[in-house]
């Protein structure tokens, strides 16, 4: 255990990370705003456009994350919850499902979304890790079996599983770091989900931009076409230092950090590449239009969906008492 | 007044629970007389139509919708008469009615129209058979823009017989407007408008 983490107050901590994020976008709006004025001349770029709209909603995304920690655990868990809904609302929108689903569908909604969040937010461990792969896996089907429609029916049923698993049981887990028990680090576990969040998404970050820096291989266009091999070494070792660099608001020592930081880097690359071979498949280029220049709340949140679980597995796993 | 409002609330709160995003494709929303048609799942359909509607033609643009069912209690009668300010035809025509008239009284006078010509709520995918009602109204108003409406997912959101909305976000895609042409005979044109609004469906 090493005490560093404990030199400054939960709430400094968090004050200084979030000074750094708003320094860092500020730097980005600069750089935005002179590639805007500068470089283009006055003429519309759609690369730069699309840049510039990405900064300024993660600028709104970052204050609503700041405004839910400021609040407290109810209301990040209660945020969560919402992007989840979100999330599930684009991925069922385009998935196919017929007039028998119609009840297991207003289950998805109204009773294991909240139920999942609600046992999140008590921390009852032993049920929120098997209510959707136990219980949804086994009463939904059935309630799609009573509308008595059996066209595509395995592939209806499994879908709408799949939806509720990526979209609610594994985004679920980045507020459920809430509930662990960590010695020499109570009070403190909104910094574990800061550290995730923060590495997730610099890795998408960092991938964009050495992608457009330097991209040259592409990696997959079948499945996405802006994907390089460069933008994901550079995407994924940028953001391996930048989760060392952050070790002193976690309980991990340095290296701890950096080799944890990779696993879900990694993981959180490859969510995204799952989800954009459905997309794919789909024939759609986004989620959905939520948030502008980004596409849907499901094209952000894709690579904490995979690294959520596994991040969470192995707090728990080697720190939780 | 309240009537104004509570058409404005309802639109609201449609668009919240629906995220409805209206897609203009071939043409853009008029002040003139029109008759717009649209593919029928839900009992919400005409409510989504009128949502993507800017007020002052939403105003100007009214449902033709199903006596039989709306004119049931005094809530519905309430909505249907004064708020939706809806078209009733009866569905089940006796002798002595004239829907066709009816829905022309409206057009004559500058409005639009919201029709549903498969005459009922679609229970599977794709579109049914269209009753002939529109073609006699392209007879009888020659000229008149028939413009197809492509709802998505409402079908499933709100489904025959659903009492509550489950959250899925609809599109409503407004194709490029048709006219009768001269001579056209009745299966043709309506096999044309069903193309139409076929051709408007996203790809599954």
């Amino acid at each position: 255990m090493n005490m560093t983490a404990l030199e400054y107050s939960p709430s400094y901590t968090l004050l200084l990370v979030f000074a750094g994020i708003a320094g860092t976008l500020l730097v980005a709006s600069l750089i935005g705003f002179i590639l805007r004025t500068c470089l283009t001349g006055g003429r519309t770029n759609p690369v730069i456009f699309n840049l510039n709209a990405r900064i300024n909603a993660w600028w709104v995304m970052v204050l609503i994350l700041a405004l839910a920690f400021w609040i407290g655990n109810t209301a990040v868990v209660v945020l969560f919850a919402f992007i989840s809904f979100q999330a599930l609302r684009e991925y069922i929108s385009v998935t196919y499902t017929r007039r028998g689903d119609y009840r297991a569908l207003l289950w998805c909604f109204f009773c294991f979304l909240p139920l999942q969040y609600w046992l999140i937010g008590i921390g009852w461990y032993g049920l929120f890790s098997i209510l959707i792969p136990v219980y949804a896996f086994l009463l939904l089907p059935i309630s799609s079996t009573l509308g008595a429609d059996t066209t595509r029916f395995l592939e209806r049923a499994a879908k709408v599983q799949w939806g509720l698993m990526i979209c609610v049981y594994c985004l679920s887990h980045v507020p459920a770091l809430l509930a662990l028990d960590i010695a020499g680090f109570e009070g403190r576990n909104l910094q574990l989900i800061v550290f995730l969040l923060l590495i997730v998404q610099s890795s998408d970050v960092f991938q964009y931009v050495w992608g457009k820096l330097l991209g040259r291989r592409k990696l997959a266009p079948e499945i996405s076409p802006s994907k390089t091999l460069e933008g994901l070494i550079g995407g994924v070792l940028t953001s391996t230092a930048v989760g060392a660099a952050l070790w002193w608001i976690t309980p991990f020592t340095w290296w701890q950090a950096a080799l944890i930081a990779l696993t879900v880097n990694v993981l959180g690359f490859f969510g995204g590449f799952v989800l954009s071979a459905i997309k794919r498949d789909r024939g759609i280029k986004d989620w959905g239009h939520m948030i502008e220049g980004h596409g849907g709340m499901l094209d952000r949140v894709d690579s904490v969906s995979f690294s959520a679980p596994i991040f969470f597995h192995i707090v728990r796993y080697w720190w939780n008492v | 007044m309240l009537e104004k409002i509570l058409a404005s609330t309802l639109c609201g709160i449609i668009r919240i629970l629906t995220g409805v995003r209206a897609i203009w494709r071939g043409t853009q929303p008029e002040a003139r007389a029109r008759v717009y048609y649209a593919n029928h799942r839900s009992h919400g359909d005409f409510i989504l139509i009128w949502a993507i509607l800017p007020a002052e033609i939403r105003a100007a643009t009214r449902p033709v919708a199903g006596a039989d069912y709306w004119l049931r209690g005094r809530l519905r009668r309430y909505l249907i008469e004064h708020v939706f300010r809806g078209v009733l035809i009866d569905r089940h025509v006796k002798r002595g009615d004239d829907p066709i008239g009816t829905m022309l009284g409206p057009l004559a006078a500058g409005e639009s129209l919201i029709v549903f010509p498969e005459g009922t709520r679609n229970q599977g995918d794709g579109v049914l058979p269209f009753k002939s009602g529109i073609h006699h109204l392209a007879e009888k108003c020659s000229g008149i823009e028939f413009v197809p409406v492509w709802i998505e997912n409402l079908g499933r959101a709100l489904p025959k017989g659903g009492m509550m909305i489950v959250p899925l976000l609809c599109t409503v895609t407004v194709g490029a407007p048709l006219r009768l042409e001269p001579g056209e005979r009745r299966a043709d044109f309506l096999a044309r408008c069903r193309e139409a609004l076929l051709a408007l469906e996203p790809a599954e």
